[in-house]
């Protein structure tokens, strides 16, 4: 490749990188500068005289719907509904694998196409059922109804995840421990467990953001007082009392996105590896 | 010779009967519940009392319903299309022995991790036309520039794409990157040999033999852009007006805000009817060329 060309390369790539951190460059400005200064100044340019109020004011006291105690509350319910969930349909997500590649029955291939559906379905089409599911059960309108419908609806996910990793463990190892005698669980703890680190990255991960991102299910499902932070912020967007506040906008909108942002800059190294690897398999 | 204890035999079934019981219950069982439904008079309560296609001829002579369909349709297929030749174009310029290619994977990735939510709000303000993107170019001395598409009714849609390929182009980079890493490098010498040059390496051999990716890739975008949901929520709430409407937004407010119990679950038919019309030929497709290779 001429020299010419490889500059040109690097000139479309770099292009490309500016282009996918422009808006988070915007949102970052604007959320540190004044209301005046947003009307006045230019949308790229960095901000004069950086003030935390719009942050606070995301955080502590903006208005969402009818409540006016900030981005907080939602935040919390946000990691109350998303850590059980993640916990719960990842830890049965690798037992369904574990019990689907390696303890084989008559019809297990068949159960797996099956529960394969729930990957593809829109839920829309779930959503009328399971709102009167929730409330006959009592769980409408709360956190843990959200952590129900996260975890029915996640395993699907999870136990393709793990069936596909524990596929390429070989089984002479799960019958040779069978043969000196361990059991079903001995085998997954002593076995299985000490080698899944990278597709329990993986899942965990690919849950994390699912869960904490889901907008539908939130706005369908939670009450009030028990709605995720993606609903919260789409609320404080639209509720608007008298002046637009784009900084308080954009502050409320990044404090939304951070856990996931620093969960995927934390560990997103192992999840693309491990899910293209998955991926492409298919 | 293996002796099962009894316990093992059983074990296994066990595990997944709860896995088992939630896929029966709450993905076929209310499948086929929404199903009921949508043949039925309900309205603002669930109505057991037959109506036989009235819902449906409802929902056809819905107005609204055309606007989403025919707005789903523009917004997957730009979507896809340019989310693939984006994520593609990017994978084969990084997987030219790129210095600093980990960074730039990163730069591209990360908008994977918002919310739509996020997303949305981040593009309606970039977008808006009397203090974002219009006005900068306007300060820069293009005074007559005018972008006014997310409050334009013919154009809105469009500014749905713009953030959507946006949020995905970086992962259809991230699967055709994985794809091409796994191209053996003996075929691709060979043609060097023969005196191939590197665009028509990769046209005529790299390429097409990331066919199993682009099944991959094709699955993934097509199931978001069915879905999508929050990004036009929060990006133009379906407006103006109902311009920008798709069928999931279509869905929720004939459910859950208008009180329209049976066309609501007539039009959530219509989507998991739009997903199997999708996917079916498409695993099809794939499952026969994986017996052919």
């Amino acid at each position: 490749m001429t020299l010419l060309s490889r500059l040109f390369l690097y000139f479309v790539l770099l292009l490309a990188a500016f282009y996918a951190l422009a808006p988070m460059w915007v949102m970052l400005s604007t959320s540190f500068k004044t209301l005046d200064e947003i009307r006045e100044g230019s949308l790229i340019a960095a901000p004069h005289a950086p003030t935390f109020a719009p942050w606070l004011k995301a955080w502590g006291t903006a208005c969402s719907g009818v409540r006016c105690d900030g981005l907080k509350p939602f935040f919390l319910n946000s990691l109350v509904m998303t850590i059980p969930s993640v916990l719960i349909s990842t830890l049965v997500g690798a037992l369904n694998g574990y019990a689907l590649t390696h303890w084989r029955f008559r019809g297990s291939d068949a159960l797996f196409t099956m529960l394969l559906v729930g990957c593809f379905i829109p839920f829309q089409v779930v959503l009328l059922p399971m709102a009167r599911t929730l409330g006959a059960i009592g769980l409408s309108d709360s956190v843990f109804g959200l952590i129900f419908v996260h975890v029915v609806y996640g395993l699907a996910f999870t136990t393709l995840f793990f069936r596909n990793y524990y596929l390429g463990v070989p089984g002479e190892l799960i019958k040779a421990a069978r043969v000196d005698g361990a059991g079903f669980f001995v085998i997954f703890r002593r076995i299985l467990m000490p080698i899944s680190g990278p597709i329990f990255m993986v899942c965990v991960i690919w849950q994390f953001t699912q869960i904490w991102n889901d907008f539908l299910f939130g706005v369908v499902f939670a009450g009030a007082d028990s709605q995720p932070v993606t609903v919260a912020l789409n609320n404080l967007v639209r509720t608007s009392t008298g002046v637009k506040e784009y900084n308080v906008d954009m502050a409320a909108a990044i404090i939304a996105g951070l856990p996931t942002l620093f969960v995927y800059i934390v560990a997103g190294k192992y999840f693309v590896r491990g899910l293209t690897a998955g991926a492409v398999k298919g | 010779m293996i002796s099962t204890p009894s316990a093992d035999r059983w074990l296994p079934k066990l595990v997944l009967s709860p896995t088992l019981a939630a896929s029966l219950i709450f993905v076929y069982g209310f499948i086929l519940i929404t199903i009921a439904l949508s043949f039925t008079e309900s309205r603002l309560l669930p109505n057991s009392e037959w109506a036989g296609l009235e819902r449906y001829e409802q929902l056809f002579d819905n107005d609204r319903f055309w606007t989403s369909a025919q707005n789903l349709a523009i917004f997957g297929t730009l979507f896809i299309v340019f989310s693939m030749v984006v994520g593609l174009l990017l994978a084969v310029m990084l997987d030219q022995k790129i210095r600093g290619e980990g960074f730039l994977r990163a730069i591209y990735l990360y908008p994977m991790a918002l919310s739509f939510i996020v997303t949305g709000t981040a593009w309606k303000w970039l977008l808006n036309p009397g203090l974002g993107l219009e006005r900068i170019v306007q300060q820069w001395g293009w005074t007559s520039f005018t972008f006014d598409w997310l409050v334009n009714p013919d154009k809105a849609i469009y500014t749905v794409v713009i953030a959507g390929v946006w949020q995905s182009a970086g992962f259809a980079m991230a699967l055709f990157l994985a794809g091409l890493r796994g191209v053996d490098s003996e075929i691709i010498k060979a043609a060097q040999v023969d005196g191939a040059s590197l665009p028509t390496i990769y046209r005529r051999i790299i390429i097409p033999s990331l066919r199993p990716v682009f099944f991959s890739v094709t699955l993934i975008l097509a199931h978001i852009a069915i879905k999508s949901f929050d990004l036009v929520m929060a990006l133009t709430g379906g407006g103006p007006g109902t311009s920008s409407d798709v069928p999931a937004i279509f869905m929720y407010q004939f459910s859950f805000t208008r009180g329209q119990l049976g066309v609501g679950a007539a039009s959530a038919v219509m989507m998991l009817m739009t997903i199997m019309a999708v996917m079916v030929p498409l695993m099809y497709a794939e499952a026969r060329a994986g017996r052919d290779r």
